[in-house]
């Protein structure tokens, strides 16, 4: 770098000290410069080629799919055998277990971590808040599998106790555990959205009398739904793209039966599932998996996008 | 007046009573959860430590479990993390260097921006999916340890472009400008005194990125990162496994020995990760005292 500062002609004038007169006009084109700012340039075009490539890819073979199935028997049919006669392609059984799972986690993880949220912010000794959120951290850390493999090895065999007609592979177990996953990031990405609620809002409702619990349910959450709601979105849409816990706990049955116990497939797990067989390339059976990643794609895109616009929208902003 | 004083005090005392159980509710569901995170650690260790020993990390996956070991998942997965490092950081840091300092504010810089916090969001297994039409069909690279790379190394760009650009913000702005009013031009001190200050911050995003990879299981499935791999891969071009799969693939047999195996597998993952988590950690502290 030094010896490139010596060689600029710009500079190398210096050395002669500075002329009387000197143009202090820009010197020429930087070739150097505008090469690697095009490299710069191009580094962040891959992330507008991945995109596309995506988008391409998952249009591309799900028209394929619809050559061979019509669209209506895809999103209405309620039976789902793709890979063995007679074959059906209705992807409500696997939208169906998703959903299951995902309600069920958010059913767990939604207040359990909006608590932990309120704790943390409006509670907790700063000590305390500097020890639990690296933890909440190392929670949100630890690989999916690692979540498969508590829920088959402990979830399971605990549930089976408490209700012991309760299948192997089931969704309650799935739900539980996909709650367990997506509670940290509600927690700390809503501790941060409620830290953010400026303290002078709290004074000011503790000068009126109200107690702890009135200031944070009133004044405090309301302040900050934005980020809170937002944290709820993104753990959704997460739920709804985990795979490996799922299909490990819940199994591999595309039904559309009511019940927690039971075996279900989640689309996700539906995936995973063709995938470890010996897929072959370009078969429907092969085009399937383009369909169903197309629908999760565009499910997970849909809320991700909503979550945005309520944090750019709705946010309250305090000086 | 609606209310007496006694009333009144009265209802004052309830709700003050209401905001203590409140808080003590917030402050028990927060311990369970950190409970929790024990008892899982507990059950793991407990199912998993008598597996574990030097034949366990020498040793081949096998049908016996007596002999079995993740030999071959660990080596895999040190390849596919040094493969993906080489392919995710230069390209990561670059475009955060781009849009923080070359880009400006325009039209296409927000693109840009808007696109990458979406693709922050895409399933990971959707990656999977495009990394097994594109490098292994398209490409033709096979069932290959470059295959898995490229495919992680989409997955975690966003990550890593992402936190590096936090990084690059938190440079002042006085120290851009003494490089330019020295005479610098923008690479230079973009080079020489925006990327040494932010480079901490950098490598905490990095290695978090990386983590993340290390755990990742549903692309590498995608792409047909073989379940049972007796050998050792040699190059790039190799097929290979990777140790969240050989993990998923003890766990999904029904013998209590594999899931044992499994306990022992998820061990020696979750300690890669935690000495990747303490070295961020690790990097952070010592950079927030030499910056003061």
């Amino acid at each position: 770098m030094t010896e490139e500062l010596q060689n600029d002609p710009a500079n190398s004038r210096w050395e002669s000290g500075p002329t009387v007169g000197r143009s202090i006009k820009k010197s020429g084109v930087r070739w150097g410069e505008f090469a690697i700012k095009s490299w710069l340039a191009s580094c962040s075009f891959i992330s507008i080629v991945t995109t596309v490539a995506i988008v391409f890819l998952l249009v591309r073979e799900t028209l394929k799919f619809f050559e061979s199935v019509s669209p209506g028997d895809f999103f209405f049919g309620t039976t789902w055998t793709p890979l063995f006669q007679p074959s059906a392609f209705g992807v409500l059984p696997l939208v169906w277990g998703t959903m299951i799972v995902t309600i069920g986690a958010a059913i767990i993880a939604i207040p359990t971590g909006l608590a932990s949220a309120i704790y943390l912010s409006e509670y907790a000794p700063d000590k305390v808040r500097r020890t639990i959120k690296p933890v909440l951290e190392l929670l949100a850390g630890i690989p999916t599998v690692v979540y498969g493999y508590f829920a088959l090895t402990f979830v399971t065999p605990a549930l089976r106790n408490i209700f012991p007609d309760i299948q192997v592979f089931n969704a309650l177990s799935a739900s539980i555990v996909v709650g367990i996953m997506v509670l940290p990031m509600i927690a700390t990405m809503s501790d941060n959205a409620l830290r953010a609620v400026p303290i002078s809002l709290r004074q000011g409702a503790y000068a009126l009398g109200a107690t702890s619990y009135e200031v944070t349910t009133r004044v405090v959450v309301p302040a900050g739904l934005s980020g809170v709601m937002a944290s709820f979105l993104l753990a959704i849409s997460r739920a709804i793209g985990e795979t490996m816990a799922v299909s490990l706990a819940a199994g591999q049955t595309p039904n559309m039966s009511l019940s927690m116990f039971e075996s279900i497939q989640t689309m996700t797990s539906y995936i995973v599932q063709v995938s470890l067989g010996d897929t072959p390339s370009g078969g429907v059976a092969y085009q399937t998996l383009f369909a169903v990643a197309t629908l999760l794609f565009a499910i997970t895109l849909v809320i991700n996008i909503i979550s945005q616009l309520i944090l750019n929208r709705f946010r309250e902003v305090y000086d | 007046m609606p209310f007496s004083s006694e009333q009144e005090s009265r209802h004052l005392a309830h709700r003050h009573r209401k905001a203590k159980i409140f808080a003590l509710f917030c402050a028990a569901i927060t311990w369970s959860c950190v409970l929790l995170l024990g008892v899982l650690l507990y059950q793991v260790s407990i199912d998993g430590f008598k597996w574990l020993d030097w034949q366990f990390i020498s040793s081949f996956p096998s049908r016996f479990p007596e002999r079995a070991g993740i030999k071959s998942a660990l080596v895999g997965t040190i390849w596919l993390i040094s493969l993906v490092a080489v392919f995710s950081i230069p390209v990561g840091v670059s475009t955060a260097l781009y849009l923080e300092e070359f880009a400006g504010r325009g039209k296409l810089a927000k693109i840009i921006e808007v696109n990458i916090a979406n693709l922050a969001g895409v399933p990971s297994i959707v990656y999977g999916i495009l990394g097994l039409a594109i490098f292994v069909r398209y490409f033709a690279l096979e069932r290959s340890l470059v295959s898995g790379a490229l495919t992680m190394s989409l997955l975690i760009l966003p990550v890593i472009i992402i936190a590096s650009r936090e990084a690059i913000k938190t440079v002042p702005l006085s120290i851009r400008n003494a490089a330019y009013s020295l005479g610098a031009t923008k690479w230079q001190t973009t080079w020489s005194h925006v990327l040494p200050a932010s480079f901490p911050g950098i490598m905490t995003g990095v290695i978090l990125a990386l983590s993340r990879a290390i755990g990742e299981t549903a692309p590498l499935i995608m792409i047909g990162a073989l379940t049972f791999v007796a050998f050792l891969p040699e190059g790039p071009m190799d097929s290979f496994t990777a140790m969240p799969i050989q993990i998923y693939n003890w766990v999904s047999r029904p013998q209590q020995d594999f899931h044992e195996l499994a306990a022992a597998g998820i061990i020696v993952l979750l300690a890669v990760l935690l000495i990747m988590n303490a070295t961020a950690i690790f990097i952070r502290n010592k950079t927030e005292r030499r910056l003061k």
